[in-house]
């Protein structure tokens, strides 16, 4: 069975947990005590991943390192519905990419100004983390506004959501926790809560699910 | 010793949780913050841990500014000022079948008597962590004894009685729990749960807090449990999926400080262990993390 180095506070392997809920895939989980155990930076955890860094799965023999990397393999081999990563079309497989490349860029401000407050991550600059962050749910905030008023739903366009919803959904969500306040960005808001109504869509700690959408369009003020 | 910035007398002169012991092995330097005060640690040439109000100067060194020490449940603790009473007692840690450990230290952008409430609270289980300490329609808080020990000076709520799913990394399935809670110390917490695999024996698991200031802290989680089963990373990562559950609540409570004016908020019956917590701390006169009543 597909095996996943996980920690549940760890916005990256709770991508795949989403995928994997998504995807309706079984798995086995291996816990990894990141913190304060330091697990992943073990000798023997890094005969596993010698960057030292979760997630890693293992599936049947095929060991990967790196949520993005991971969100690609499983949505390619698993989604045989090819909406979650469709293959076939050049234009949304640019804009995935994209959009990994820029949930990376969440991960290294937002989850780090959250590693700074919660677990003293004391080497981090968190002004300056926090401030980049602000710039980039800025820029996803302008863009799914955008894509909003053309009556797209998420981040890629099309009717289905894919990885790239996932790929930055965690870590935008959890970025109070690290002292970043999201009152100034309703559209992110508004696509976190249909994020959540996905269905098979799982919580983590530190992640509530959303209430029913309202059923009347009128009433669904921001 | 400095000026210190903390000016509440009673917060100054009680013993505080640190760092685990496991995190003062060699002769590093390490820094953290206590009531706004820096400090450093190490351990020194005799294998002692070493505690000083820290200047930041190159090579500091703890000089006429060490603190007080004592190593006491698998942490050290220090203080800033001259404690009256020793450190609170629990007697569990030191049975012999039992497995102590420390399931990690998180900083909370919160007060510390936020914590300690919350720790208090029974009512959030089902919503906060559902299908884990609680789970809908089992939502009631069963009436429960709240008293005041004058010899010890702490808080105890019994016969408090909780439906959970999932108790302990050791359930095997839902049980009707039952739950003691002391409250000791203003920023510390000890609770006893039924142990799911020792009738008549109780799971221990406490919370030490270290206020970095008054609406920041670093929460220490003790547990000290009956259980051959499970290996120590899935009993620490049990917990610590609780606790990240508990965070954003604790983050997003306003005002950030305890009002501790009994007016200020409006506490349901299920509340009584807190009322309780707020009127001793009124009682002994804490303002540090708190919004004193108005006189």
């Amino acid at each position: 069975m597909l095996k996943l180095y996980d920690y549940e506070l760890s916005g990256n392997c709770y991508k795949l947990r989403l995928l994997l809920s998504f995807l309706g895939v079984q798995y086995r989980s291996e816990l990894i005590d990141f913190y304060p155990g330091n697990q992943h930076k073990s000798p023997d955890f890094r005969q596993i991943n010698p960057l030292g860094q979760l997630p890693v799965i293992d599936d049947n023999g095929l060991v990967l390192r790196d949520a993005q990397a991971i969100l690609v393999y499983l949505a390619s081999k698993y989604d045989p519905s090819n909406r979650w990563y469709p293959r076939e079309s050049p234009e949304l497989l640019g804009q995935i990419s994209q959009w990994l490349a820029f949930a990376d860029a969440i991960t290294a401000t937002a989850s780090a100004a959250r590693l700074h407050d919660g677990l003293f991550y004391s080497e981090i600059d968190v002004e300056a983390a926090r401030a980049g962050a602000h710039r980039l749910f800025r820029v996803l905030d302008e863009h799914l506004f955008f894509a909003e008023e053309e009556g797209q739903d998420w981040i890629c366009p099309g009717e289905h959501p894919t990885i790239a919803d996932i790929a930055c959904f965690p870590y935008t969500v959890l970025s109070e926790e690290g002292g970043i306040s999201r009152i100034d960005y309703p559209a992110i808001r508004r696509w976190s809560d249909r994020f959540k109504r996905i269905p098979g869509f799982v919580v983590m700690s530190g992640v509530f699910p959303a209430g029913p959408a309202a059923t009347d369009r009128r009433q669904a003020v921001a | 010793m400095p000026e210190l910035k903390c000016k509440d007398p009673v917060a100054v002169n009680l013993w505080y949780a640190i760092a685990p012991l496991e995190d003062v092995k060699d002769a590093r330097v390490q820094r953290s913050v206590l009531l706004e005060q820096p400090i450093a640690y190490t351990r020194n040439d005799a294998g002692d841990v070493v505690v000083w109000a820290y200047e930041g100067r190159p090579g500091d060194a703890p000089g006429d500014r060490a603190l007080p020490v004592k190593e006491r449940f698998g942490y050290f603790w220090t203080t800033l000022g001259m404690p009256e009473r020793d450190i609170f007692p629990i007697p569990e840690y030191e049975e012999e079948d039992r497995r102590n450990i420390h399931a990690a230290s998180f900083g909370v952008n919160a007060s510390a008597p936020r914590l300690v409430e919350n720790f208090l609270d029974m009512g959030h289980f089902p919503f906060v962590h559902t299908d884990i300490l609680g789970a809908e329609p089992h939502t009631e808080v069963k009436e429960y004894f709240v008293e005041v020990s004058e010899e010890r000076d702490e808080i105890l709520a019994s016969n408090c009685k909780f439906w959970q799913p999932m108790a302990a990394a050791s359930s095997s399935g839902g049980a009707d729990v039952d739950y003691i809670y002391r409250v000791p110390h203003p920023f510390c917490s000890v609770l006893y749960k039924s142990s799911p695999l020792d009738d008549g024996r109780n799971d221990v698991i406490a919370i030490f807090i270290q206020p970095f200031n008054q609406e920041q802290v670093r929460v220490h989680m003790l547990l000290s449990l009956l259980d051959d089963n499970s290996d120590d990373t899935q009993i620490r990562l049990f917990q610590q999926t609780i606790f990240g559950q508990d965070k954003p609540i604790l983050e997003n409570q306003y005002p950030k400080r305890l009002p501790l004016d009994p007016r200020a908020e409006t506490p349901i019956r299920a509340d009584k262990s807190a009322i309780a917590y707020r009127r001793w701390l009124s009682g002994k006169g804490v303002a540090y993390g708190v919004i004193p009543p108005s006189a």
